[in-house]
């Protein structure tokens, strides 16, 4: 399993060492199936980084990511949030998390009103007129109280990336954020993840696509 | 608790748009009671003596009908994952979906039964402990049948696995809810049953949602 540490690029930029490392993994192992999906892996995200999962398809990109959720608990190692075990302080982590997995958590029946209102409401209260504006921002308007299931894949992607913009959280944990989006939805994200970062927020994403992200670290599953 | 205001909300306003999801098990309901009279007897007076198991037990069955809409969409389309992802209490996000399960699955039909228990000619005297035992026992089986549910969403196909882990827990709620029943037709005091089953509703209100949550995460890992 090749692994090149973010750790060495890290090093020699002043700047990112300067920052605090919210989120970091030790000795990280996990298998499925009897088969080895990661070991020894190490990783540490800083305060204002981009960090891309990179990986071949059934690489456990995807699951590493869950795992970093506190959605698999089937590994070893230690799981740290700001020098202290993930688990010891799972209120405080999950206050400070956006997951965006494979399964985007919008409901189809529901409207993207009201699928934001509850999604929003499980980490902070939110008024109608935020979701409104961020719905518009992401090129929703008009498709605010038409169920999900009349919107296209990208558009309830899009719906559900609203909640990483509505609600501000430091860690941004998103799978394959981009395959369903348009050009300029891709632009847009892009856009969205260099502000957060910019900001001292972290994002861990993982994508096929090539992303632009100036000063983006890579975690290579192999 | 605004989080689970919402969750309340947002349950019963996906049970209104899915209105299936409300008519199924009601009408199984009405159904089921309809068939004894046809299959075993017209005559009122051995109605009267089966009316009580007959509605518990088509109540229990309809509840069961029901269950599998308590969290499957949700682990489908991934909502799930966000409410485990909730830094909130689980147990109460759990207990505000049981709620709305109940208020849109359980209450319609123990608003009908009595209706059904006149076609049965249950005598006059039983209906309030009817009434009330229904109303204590209904929960109980949407709770048991949630960790039922929670225990099984991961799985592909089903079948009729979610009665066999649910069936054999409801049992005692259907020993005591037909006792209590046949003890008020018989004249006598229902008032230790359901002094029991309230027992049952306060054990499960306050441990099923932990079970819940915990068969939720095994289901999603």
């Amino acid at each position: 399993m090749s692994l090149s540490s973010p750790l060495s690029e890290a090093a020699t930029d002043p700047e990112k060492v300067s920052r605090a490392v919210m989120l970091a993994g030790k000795n990280l192992y996990c298998e499925r199936d009897d088969r080895v999906l990661f070991k020894d892996l190490e990783f540490e995200l800083h305060e204002g980084m981009v960090m891309q999962l990179r990986g071949s398809n059934g690489s456990g990109k995807t699951t590493l990511m869950r795992i970093l959720c506190g959605l698999n608990d089937s590994y070893r190692g230690v799981l740290e949030w700001y020098g202290e075990p993930v688990e010891e302080q799972l209120g405080d982590y999950y206050q400070s998390l956006h997951y965006i997995g494979h399964r985007v958590g919008v409901s189809r029946v529901l409207t993207p009103m009201e699928n934001l209102r509850w999604s929003c409401s499980l980490k902070a209260e939110v008024d109608d007129h935020l979701i409104e504006e961020t719905l518009a921002d992401l090129g929703l308007r008009g498709y605010e109280e038409s169920p999900c299931n009349t919107l296209s894949a990208g558009q309830q992607q899009r719906v559900a990336l609203a909640r990483i913009l509505i609600n501000p959280m430091k860690l941004w944990i998103l799978d394959e954020p981009f395959t369903t989006l348009d050009k300029k939805g891709v632009a847009q994200l892009e856009a969205n993840i260099q502000k957060h970062a910019e900001s001292g927020g972290a994002v861990m994403v993982t994508t096929h696509h090539k992303l632009d992200i100036p000063g983006m670290d890579i975690l290579d599953l192999g | 608790m605004s989080a689970f205001k919402s969750t309340l909300k947002r349950d019963l306003n996906i049970a209104f748009k899915k209105k299936n999801d409300i008519a199924n098990p009601f009408m199984f309901f009405v159904i089921v009671v309809s068939l004894y009279p046809i299959a075993i007897t017209p005559d009122p007076e051995r109605l009267s003596e089966i009316a009580a198991g007959v509605v518990w037990i088509s109540v229990l069955l309809a509840s069961m009908l029901s269950m599998d809409n308590l969290y499957r969409s949700d682990y489908e389309d991934g909502s799930l994952e966000q409410l485990l992802l909730s830094p909130h209490p689980l147990f109460f996000m759990v207990l505000a979906k049981n709620i709305s399960h109940w208020l849109v699955s359980g209450l319609p039909v123990v608003l009908a039964a009595p209706l059904l228990a006149y076609m049965l000619n249950l005598p006059q005297q039983a209906y309030p402990t009817l009434i009330a035992s229904l109303l204590i026992g209904t929960p109980v089986m949407s709770l048991i049948g949630s960790i039922a549910v929670a225990l099984t969403v991961g799985l592909g196909s089903r079948g009729l696995i979610l009665a066999v882990i649910t069936l054999p827990m409801s049992v005692p709620i259907l020993i005591f809810g037909t006792l209590a029943v046949e003890a008020s037709v018989s004249a006598g005091s229902p008032a230790g049953y359901l002094a029991l089953m309230l027992a049952m509703l306060a054990a499960s209100l306050s441990l099923a949602p932990l079970a819940s949550v915990a068969a939720l995460r095994i289901s999603i890992s």
